[in-house]
């Protein structure tokens, strides 16, 4: 910072200008304020945007789990030796005709329902959705009941059952809450997509999209306008964010 | 009279006498220790020592309301951004976890009984170490040393 050369008169107005890439606000006598590079916060999400996903099941290879890993290096999720308790953000679910005997795979998470049964139930108001449609959990005030477990037909949250100290700085999550896919909210305030579709589109069948639903121009809105698409368990009319095709 | 005002006195003096002979960092060898968190890389802290000491926790409150429900991103205070200054290198030369006696929170929080939740499940320590790592004594008696060392450093010129 530059100091004030023998001008005593100089305004603070002034000094604040003076300094290059470091502001200083004084609150009160004594008491200042750094900070560093002069950045302004993000503006609050709005209802303009809905976040979805779209998922191409005849490009989703058998036996590839490439969203699974992933999501776990993105958000610090993985095994603690108890599969039946074990976190699942994202998995991999086989789907066969009893019929045919015919078997696919598709990766399953939280569907981000429009209208989501897991935020009516929460007695805390812990697990909302935000006005960009994704929904989360708030670990400041879940009380790690569960009932929103129960209340998600889609079984896409878990509990975390045991004490973690190895977290992601992105991806906060700790033992007595309830966690689930976030569409790797961090990544997408900041203009990226999700981990799970980034690596699908680099290694795996790009069989993931994901934009803004609500934009007329995005890759996402072109898809499901153009192709039929299918929400699992539409008949629940909780209008998922995520949709399948070929399913 | 005057031998009357000096026995009022001579306690007064042995004691000024005793504070005044006091070596740097009887604080710690004496029976009042106090904490000596480890400073952070920067030149300074986002604010001053005085407020932070107040205000730190008022200063995080913000992303449990703005950055989680509304997605504003890139405020000026984080909590991420305190993990990465004030890291801590262990002996791996690691960041040490909160669970570490050495963890920046720890040496004023156990002083002041104050138990904090916000590492079971934020992380606490840099997913990077930071070019320069500030450094905890393991023991009390060095605390005093160290700190000093630290405050009479002259300035490296680069």
């Amino acid at each position: 910072m530059t100091a004030p050369d023998q001008n005593t008169d100089v305004d603070r107005r002034a000094l604040i200008k003076s300094a290059v890439g470091l502001a200083t606000v004084t609150l009160a006598p004594g008491v200042t304020l750094y900070a560093f590079g002069v950045e302004a916060a993000s503006a609050p999400v709005t209802s303009a945007k809905r976040w979805g996903m779209l998922i191409d099941i005849n490009k989703c290879p058998p036996g590839c789990d490439l969203c699974v890993t992933a999501c776990q290096q993105e958000n610090g999720w993985k095994s603690t030796g108890h599969p039946s308790t074990d976190a699942q953000w994202i998995r991999k679910v086989t789907l066969r005709d009893p019929e045919t005997g015919k078997t696919r795979e598709a990766p399953a998470m939280c569907q981000h329902c429009a209208t989501p049964p897991c935020v009516d139930v929460c007695p805390t108001g812990a697990s909302f959705k935000r006005a960009d449609g994704i929904v989360l959990v708030d670990k400041h005030i879940c009380i790690g009941c569960r009932y929103c477990m129960m209340a998600c037909p889609y079984k896409a949250r878990s509990f975390v059952h045991e004490e973690i100290d190895d977290q992601k700085t992105v991806a906060p999550r700790g033992k007595g809450t309830v966690e689930s896919c976030t569409f790797c909210v961090d990544r997408v305030d900041a203009g990226r997509i999700p981990a799970c579709v980034e690596s699908c589109g680099v290694k795996g069948g790009a069989a993931m999209i994901f934009g803004d639903l609500n934009d007329p121009n995005s890759e996402i809105r072109k898809a499901v306008s153009a192709m039929a698409t299918t929400q699992i368990r539409a008949d629940l009319g909780l209008d998922p964010g995520v949709r399948y095709r070929n399913l | 009279m005057i031998r009357k005002i000096l026995a009022a006195w001579a306690p007064m003096i042995a004691l000024a006498g005793a504070l005044f002979c006091a070596p740097a960092g009887a604080e710690e060898a004496g029976r009042t220790p106090v904490p000596h968190p480890p400073k952070g890389q920067g030149e300074h802290c986002v604010a001053d020592t005085e407020f932070m000491r107040r205000n730190h926790m008022k200063m995080l409150f913000h992303d449990r309301k703005e950055t989680v429900h509304e997605g504003v991103r890139g405020e000026k205070f984080s909590l991420a951004g305190c993990v990465s200054c004030h890291a801590v290198k262990g002996a791996d030369g690691k960041p040490v976890a909160f669970s570490s006696d050495q963890h920046f929170c720890k040496s004023c929080h156990s002083y002041a009984a104050v138990k904090i939740d916000c590492f079971e499940c934020h992380a606490s320590r840099p997913a990077e170490m930071p070019q320069k790592a500030a450094s905890a004594p393991a023991d009390a008696p060095y605390a005093a040393i160290a700190s000093y060392v630290r405050d009479m450093k002259p300035e490296v010129k680069p």
